[in-house]
């Protein structure tokens, strides 16, 4: 069963042709890795599906995008409520100036729920999720900016599962990160697919074999390979997509 | 090229140097077997142990590579057929090395009756050749020489079936030459299993190339896959 589905996508900023008929559906509960070299498109095709690049100038798109089954572009969409079931994490941590008890409720206050045994719930809750509650159950008073880079970008995740999302866009979420805080991420990542749907933009490609289902090869604006990410490491069908994943690209 | 090509070229060329010794010491086991030459069988038996050095650098550069560099697709697959190419060839190496044995300890020539009649020499020089043209093979990265490989194998089977029966009428005839007659069943044995070994070879080579899994099909298939 698809969560996501895309139909001849285009996308144009201005002259630049930077998506090219790209068709791409994604599984429900699964990790889907987008790989390419730097401007291949990987990051601007993840940021349509929460319409992250509504707002920048000259951004153009055709073609057709789903969510569940509902077109995620059309104008009777409310797009708050669309990032709210589709969330997206960063590349940098970026936690609010806010103690982690706030940053965790955040969306939710925004939302209006003021009852302080839901909001505590949650917090546990989604705490609990990204394996950051025991680090932090004591302290959660505390500053954000306390934490370390592994532990705020969990946090950030938190936050982002608070408010309950379907599907989490992931761009390059752990670059910034230690080995360690990495390892954490990807076994975090392994653990939320059992309920949530995860595509990861990521320029490892280690770690795209090590954590995902799927793995979409993004060049030029193109979508040349999608297929289970075993084959694309082991025996990938198209040349480019061989020579990019053994380094021998270009 | 990038330094992990450099590397899997190298790996390339010291399992082909391996291999270029392994096929030499078959040629000059299958020598010594024919003139009983003892000097060149004792030769072969020690030249075993540069194979058996080259099989563990062989390995530990595998190992090495797969550590240090995470080869994928391509570049896992070659590095995975060499570890089991390394280990087959090291066996063809050991069957070599048994043959100039019993050369080293015979005491005398083996007699050209016994050798006609079980057709010794003519699974030798095949068993060489199938491990030159593996050797070929991988060398080009030519699968097409590798698929013929499990053809030309069916004869070094048919000679090995064969051979007991003939074995039992030569010693019926003629009791004394009983252990000459043994160690030649052994080595049929040992040559129609080293045919083995340059089939499994032919399957990694087809699954560095091509990566298609050829392993427990029968024949036909494999040919034509």
């Amino acid at each position: 069963m698809y969560k996501l589905r895309s139909e001849n996508v285009n996308v144009h900023y201005g002259d630049f042709h930077a998506i090219k008929d790209v068709s791409l559906d994604v599984e429900k509960n699964s990790v889907t890795a987008f790989i390419g070299p730097s401007g291949c498109g990987k990051s601007t095709f993840l940021r349509l599906y929460n319409r992250m690049n509504d707002y920048i100038e000259g951004f153009k798109k055709t073609g057709k995008i789903y969510f569940d089954d509902v077109e995620i572009y059309d104008s009777k969409i409310h797009i708050e409520g669309l990032r709210k079931k589709i969330g997206m994490v960063f590349q940098k941590p970026n936690p609010f100036p806010k103690s982690i008890y706030e940053n965790v409720v955040y969306g939710l206050r925004i939302q209006g729920m003021k009852n302080k045994k839901m909001l505590d719930e949650v917090v546990e809750n989604s705490l609990k999720r990204v394996a950051l509650w025991d680090e932090v159950k004591d302290d959660l008073k505390k500053s954000a900016f306390a934490l370390s880079g592994g532990q705020q970008q969990r946090l950030c995740i938190a936050r982002t599962l608070a408010v309950e999302p379907s599907v989490l866009l992931m761009d390059e979420p752990t670059s910034a990160l230690d080995p360690i805080s990495t390892a954490k991420l990807e076994e975090l990542i392994y653990e939320l697919k059992q309920n949530f749907t995860i595509i990861i933009v990521t320029h490892n490609m280690q770690q795209a074999a090590r954590i995902s289902d799927k793995t979409a090869f993004f060049y030029l604006g193109e979508l040349v390979e999608l297929n289970d990410t075993k084959e694309i490491f082991t025996n990938p069908k198209k040349e480019r997509t061989q020579n990019y994943i053994t380094g021998r690209f270009g | 090229m990038t330094h992990l090509e450099t590397e899997l070229q190298q790996l390339k060329s010291e399992l082909l140097t391996m291999w270029g010794l392994v096929a030499s010491q078959m040629s000059k086991s299958l020598e010594a077997l024919v003139n009983n030459d003892k000097e060149l069988a004792s030769e072969v038996v020690i030249t075993e142990k540069r194979i058996n050095s080259f099989e563990l650098k062989i390995d530990r550069d595998c190992e090495n590579i797969i550590a240090l560099y995470n080869p994928v697709a391509v570049d896992l697959r070659f590095v995975l057929a060499v570890m089991k190419i390394n280990t087959n060839i090291e066996r063809i190496g050991d069957i070599a090395r048994s043959t100039a044995k019993f050369v080293v300890k015979s005491t005398s020539s083996y007699d050209q009756y016994i050798l006609e009649k079980t057709r010794l020499l003519e699974i030798y020089e095949e068993a060489c050749d199938l491990v030159e043209d593996s050797r070929e093979s991988f060398e080009k990265e030519n699968p097409d020489i590798a698929r013929k490989i499990f053809m030309r194998d069916e004869l070094l089977d048919e000679i090995n079936k064969g051979a007991p029966k003939v074995i039992a009428e030569i010693i019926r005839d003629n009791p004394a030459n009983i252990e000459q007659c043994l160690d030649i069943l052994s080595t049929i044995r040992r040559l129609e299993r080293s045919g083995d070994q340059c089939k499994n070879i032919a399957e990694e080579i087809i699954f560095y190339i091509e990566a298609k899994v050829l392993k427990h099909l029968p024949k036909s298939q494999k040919r034509n896959s």
